[in-house]
């Protein structure tokens, strides 16, 4: 009973292994690559490693000549515009909706969980209409204003707002403390783990926003690292993989290092909803 | 209400309740809510490239637009597309998912941290950067055919052969989604008492049994909001092929989105419109389905 049980744990190791070493050969694939020349990439059959991993002429030329200082500068804006418009405007929506009951309330957070549903094909076509009308196409602004309000961040913070007692914030009520003195001194503090899990995933969100950055902006100026990233890899004619990979470690390599420090923030934001 | 008898009324309390969601509702109103509704009044127009500016002017051509985008061609066959890569890739991910999260619940220690974040790490990868290693890992002489061939075999045409195309753009697909089946179905999967187990074990009943007669009937809530998550987001599958394949070759690849990220391309704006309605009435009715029938299943 013991043998068996100890080869079902060894064999299950061994499938577990094997599946993550799929899983994480992409990451292999681009870490080996992005040290390549093209003639080594292009060489067949290729070796696995790069000659040389101290050969940064890939990510020399990404900046120097290909302005990715530029669009990580404007990813950079964009996230930080979008975690702070979000964690503030959403923990004091969050909050109203949850501990000060008013008129409309449920119709309010009821229109949020249809947002959730839309899927994101169906509003572009009008977002750049509105954009249109606001002058605000080939702007940051405009990439920023459709993802400043995200429902889900609200959907998040109300949930959390919920479970803080009523108690501490109607003592607070009964000391003469105003909403904002208590929603400041009082709630925010309850609800960290929340405004974590809000800021966690607006982050990730805004980084990876793909198609609306690609639509309103319109010139390299504007252009975030995942535009700028997918331009470069159609606009080429003879394909350099080993400058498309170095410009994939850049993309990547924010998320992937705030993924090792905050994992457990990232796995919640998706247990709690459900969604990315 | 709870503040009777402090010194403000509740109308008071109302006023700064929407004082605190006014910041929130404004730029989702305007961002969301209202493009939402104008869609819906502009599938019912004629609308294109030049009427932006002049949004007043559009005609009023009804179901006219709803009819040229139903019989055409291209948009019908972009929803066979779109069919194909969810009857595939969405009972694919979810069992994919499903196994994952078994293995992870079986009562293993050492690295299950370690294992659940190896399969999590795709969810979070960059769009954009995985389509760009995975073009470069599945090019005719890439890393996946040079490993083939080491094992003596002929690798495919990938991302060049139009059925090959489907295949690779739904593993990535995959790859991409299975992480968040995984956690979802771990979630459910913690969620089943212990004791449930327990007393099977005693009855003798054998684990591949306590599976379908147990396991899988406790984990409805959550096989219910995967299904329903995948359905959606394969629906709407737009980055992966366009990022890896253009939609091509032939139109292989071009899911819906994509036809109406085109449509908006070529100035058909009030095409764009109904074609993303029709998709989302579609997910509706994908999304009332599935929970009829996991309702009626057991």
């Amino acid at each position: 009973m013991s043998g068996k049980h100890r080869l079902r744990t060894a064999l299950l190791y061994a499938a577990l292994t094997l599946v993550a070493v799929i899983v994480l050969l992409p990451f292999v694939w681009v870490l080996f690559g992005a040290f390549k020349t093209q003639g080594e990439i292009m060489a067949a059959p290729g070796a696995w490693l790069p000659q040389d991993f101290s050969n940064l002429a890939n990510f020399a030329e990404l900046f120097e000549r290909r302005q990715f200082g530029t669009y990580m500068g404007n990813s950079l804006i964009v996230s930080a515009f979008t975690v702070a418009s979000n964690v503030l405007f959403s923990s004091l929506a969050g909050y109203a909706l949850a501990k000060l009951p008013f008129k409309g309330s449920k119709l309010v957070f009821g229109c949020i969980l249809a947002a959730m549903m839309i899927p994101y094909i169906a509003l572009f076509v009008p977002q750049f209409f509105i954009i249109v009308q606001f002058g605000l196409v080939n702007t940051l602004a405009g990439i920023i204003l459709p993802i400043a309000v995200m429902p889900i961040a609200v959907f998040i913070m109300r949930q959390f707002a919920d479970s803080v007692p009523d108690e501490l914030l109607e003592a607070a009520r009964l000391d003469g403390a105003g909403e904002f003195r208590i929603f400041f001194g009082i709630f925010l503090p309850l609800v960290g783990p929340a405004i974590a899990t809000v800021a966690i995933i607006t982050f990730l969100n805004s980084w990876n926003y793909f198609l609306w950055p690609l639509i309103v902006a319109q010139d390299q100026g504007t252009y975030t690292l995942p535009v700028g990233l997918a331009v470069a890899s159609q606009a080429a004619r003879s394909i350099d993989y080993g400058l498309l990979l170095a410009g994939a470690i850049v993309v990547l390599l924010p998320v992937l290092i705030l993924f090792l420090f905050l994992q457990k923030y990232f796995v919640r934001g998706v247990a709690v909803t459900g969604l990315k | 209400m709870a503040n009777v008898g402090t010194r403000r009324g509740s109308s008071w309390q109302t006023a700064t309740a929407w004082l605190f969601v006014a910041p929130f509702l404004a730029i989702f109103l305007v961002f969301t809510a209202i493009p939402a509704l104008v869609a819906l009044v502009y599938s019912f127009t004629d609308m294109g490239v030049a009427d932006i500016r002049r949004p007043l002017e559009v005609d009023f051509t009804f179901l006219d637009t709803f009819a040229r985008v139903l019989t055409n061609a291209g948009f019908l066959k972009s929803l066979g597309t779109t069919g194909i890569f969810i009857v595939i890739g969405v009972p694919l991910t979810m069992a994919i998912g499903l196994v994952l999260a078994l293995a992870l619940n079986s009562g293993i220690r050492r690295l299950r941290a370690v294992y659940r974040s190896a399969f999590y790490l795709p969810v979070i990868t960059n769009i954009v950067a995985a389509a760009v290693i995975w073009q470069y890992a599945f090019t005719l002489k890439g890393p996946v055919n040079t490993f083939l061939a080491e094992l003596g075999l002929l690798g495919p045409n990938w991302l060049g052969d139009p059925n090959m195309a489907i295949g690779t753009v739904i593993l990535l697909t995959t790859w991409r989604n299975v992480g968040t089946c995984m956690v979802l179905f771990l979630a459910g999967l913690q969620a089943i008492p212990e004791d449930v187990y327990e007393a099977a074990a005693i009855d003798g009943a054998s684990a591949w049994r306590r599976f379908l007669s147990m396991t899988l009937p406790l984990l409805k809530p959550a096989t219910v909001l995967v299904s329903v998550l995948m359905t959606v987001s394969y629906m709407n599958i737009f980055d992966e092929p366009y990022l890896l394949t253009k939609g091509g070759p032939l139109s292989a690849t071009k899911s819906v989105a994509l036809w109406v990220y085109e449509q908006f391309g070529h100035g058909n704006i009030a095409a764009a419109m109904a074609g993303s309605y029709v998709m989302l009435a579609i997910v509706v009715l994908l999304g009332i389905l599935q929970l009829r029938m996991l309702r009626a299943w057991r």
